[in-house]
């Protein structure tokens, strides 16, 4: 009876992954493999030289640098957030902890157009930013803000609980033995929420290189001046040209792909080790 | 005493300017202009025939991914952390891929796979099956974004769950279902609903995938993230109010769902 059991165990068992196997395939990499597919199938030349373009060439420009200060923001606001949040006590403490988890909730285009009533030219900020000479909406600093608003949980999500788990004591103890607080922190605590923190990063980095809503409705998407990566790809798209949405949507997806796996292997490995 | 110290109070100073710039003044200010012209207005916006249909496209598309997120996420998740099968560590580094891949590019992924001129697609199209540009593309859109969040939800509640419990009501003779059902899957409940919970606030808000595989058909394809940028496209700012209005509350509904269900969790775990 005992052999029975196991035996339809077993079974089960098979069937089972089967059937997560098979739909990780269908859903996830079947339309990857197409899109690969579909590339493969064009001349090389043609592949490369749609990226070519000046056009293109701004786009990727313009994302590696929306990318690069969003993902600087998001490190030192994420630490000094996560910091503040489990080493103080204060007021209102629930509120901003629901306050750090809303961008994800919220709808990009959302977040683009609530952006576009405060900072645009009409707006409560935006007014007064554009009588100094700073033009935020339809501009690079928008696109900036957009993207860290969609990405500013992420550090402080991933920190917080490494640095609870950590504890107080360490830091406390280096203070007691004569360290200053900011050489407790640098010291004891930073290399304990490390990972935490480059994982946090990691994932912002990811999503600031694939965001197209908030930016889509904050930049305007003007030609050669505005356009990211992301809005590159759809206006290819649209006017198909499919070479180079094609390619353009590989290269990016590609680049968020390596960086997060490879942080993720990085991660599994360091702690094995 | 540790706000006493002294940097404390800067750094919390920092923290509330960062939070109330960036994420507290553009709530108010959108909740402001969104009453501006009165309540009846922005009332009159939300129920027109159209935001409503958008509305309700959405949350119905939302509601299919989650039913269909919970049970293939549980699933998946289950058998990654209890079956030994070959691929099982590259399938494990891969659930993340779609956090990777950018939503149009997601978007434009389907529309090769299931498009009118893809093999795929005109073999649907003679069973009258429509993906593109109809409600199945926004699902499979959904699905492919949302595909990692129950999963990541449920892992690690039952790598720290062993297999002993579930082991002992088999060896009392319960079959494989009901050991699962009374056993294995209340204890996973709270990080299902986490998952769940996660993935629609995310799917209500999608918009680059669904912007390009389902279009802007009003009363068909369009979706309420889409309605808002068509409205806002059109120069009509105030009616993408009345949704981007009802969006953030459904956002907010959520987000205390979470809470509520994270300290109901804690509970659990400080009791026994």
């Amino acid at each position: 009876m005992n052999m029975t059991l196991r035996k339809s165990h077993n079974s089960g068992r098979w069937i089972l992954t089967a059937i997560a196997v098979s739909w990780f395939m269908i859903l996830i990499l079947v339309p990857v493999g197409g899109l690969l597919q579909k590339l493969l199938t064009q001349p090389f030349a043609e592949i490369y030289r749609s990226l070519q373009t000046a056009t293109a060439a701004r786009a990727f420009l313009l994302t590696a640098k929306v990318t690069f200060l969003t993902v600087i923001i998001n490190m030192v606001m994420g630490i000094l957030m996560a910091k503040v949040i489990v080493t103080q006590k204060f007021k209102g403490k629930l509120f901003i902890e629901g306050l750090i988890d809303l961008p994800f909730a919220i709808s990009p285009v959302v977040v683009g157009f609530m952006l576009v009533i405060l900072f645009g030219p009409y707006g409560w900020l935006g007014g007064w930013l554009e009588s100094v000479g700073v033009k935020v909406i339809y501009a690079t600093p928008g696109i900036v803000i957009a993207t860290v608003f969609v990405t500013l949980p992420f550090v402080a999500k991933e920190v917080i609980p490494v640095y609870q788990q950590a504890g107080l004591q360490g830091e406390e103890a280096a203070q007691v033995l004569g360290a200053s607080q900011w050489q407790a922190f640098w010291w004891v605590t930073l290399p304990t929420i490390k990972w935490g923190v480059i994982y946090g990063v990691t994932l912002a980095l990811a999503r600031s290189l694939g965001e197209f809503g908030a930016v889509l409705v904050v930049s305007g998407s003007i030609i050669n001046q505005t356009e990211t990566a992301t809005l590159f790809i759809h206006q290819q798209f649209t006017d198909f040209n499919y070479t180079s949405a094609y390619t353009a949507s590989l290269v990016i997806a590609a680049i968020a792909f390596i960086i997060l796996i490879g942080i993720e292997w990085l991660a599994k490995s360091k702690k094995e080790a | 005493m540790k706000s006493r110290q002294p940097g404390a109070l800067l750094q919390r100073s920092l923290m509330f300017i960062y939070l109330g710039l960036f994420i507290l003044l553009p709530i108010v200010a959108i909740t402001m202009a969104s009453l501006e012209e009165g309540v009846t207005t922005l009332w009159n916006n939300i129920s027109s025939a159209q935001a409503l249909s958008a509305l309700r496209l959405t949350l119905v598309t939302a509601f299919i991914m989650m039913i269909i997120n919970v049970v293939m996420g549980t699933l998946t998740a289950y058998i990654l952390v209890r079956y030994p099968f070959l691929g099982k560590k590259i399938m494990n580094a891969l659930i993340d891929l779609p956090f990777a891949v950018p939503t149009v590019v997601t978007g434009i992924m389907l529309v090769i796979l299931y498009g009118p001129t893809s093999t795929l697609g005109s073999i649907l199209s003679g069973f009258d099956l429509e993906v593109v540009f109809a409600k199945p593309g926004i699902i499979l859109a959904l699905l492919f974004v949302t595909y990692p969040f129950v999963i990541r939800s449920v892992q690690p509640v039952l790598l720290e769950m062993t297999a002993d419990t579930e082991d002992a009501a088999r060896t009392m003779g319960a079959s494989n279902l009901r050991v699962f059902m009374t056993v294995t899957l209340p204890a996973l409940l709270p990080s299902i609903l986490t998952g769940a919970a996660l993935s629609f606030s995310r799917a209500v808000g999608e918009f680059g995938s669904i912007v390009v595989v389902a279009g802007n058909i009003p009363f068909k394809s369009q979706v309420a993230s889409v309605y808002i940028y068509g409205e806002l496209e059109s120069n009509n700012p105030q009616g993408a109010m009345g949704l981007s209005v009802v969006l953030l509350l459904i956002s907010f509904v959520v987000l205390v769902f979470l809470n509520l269900l994270q300290r109901q969790n804690w509970l659990n775990g400080g009791h026994s």
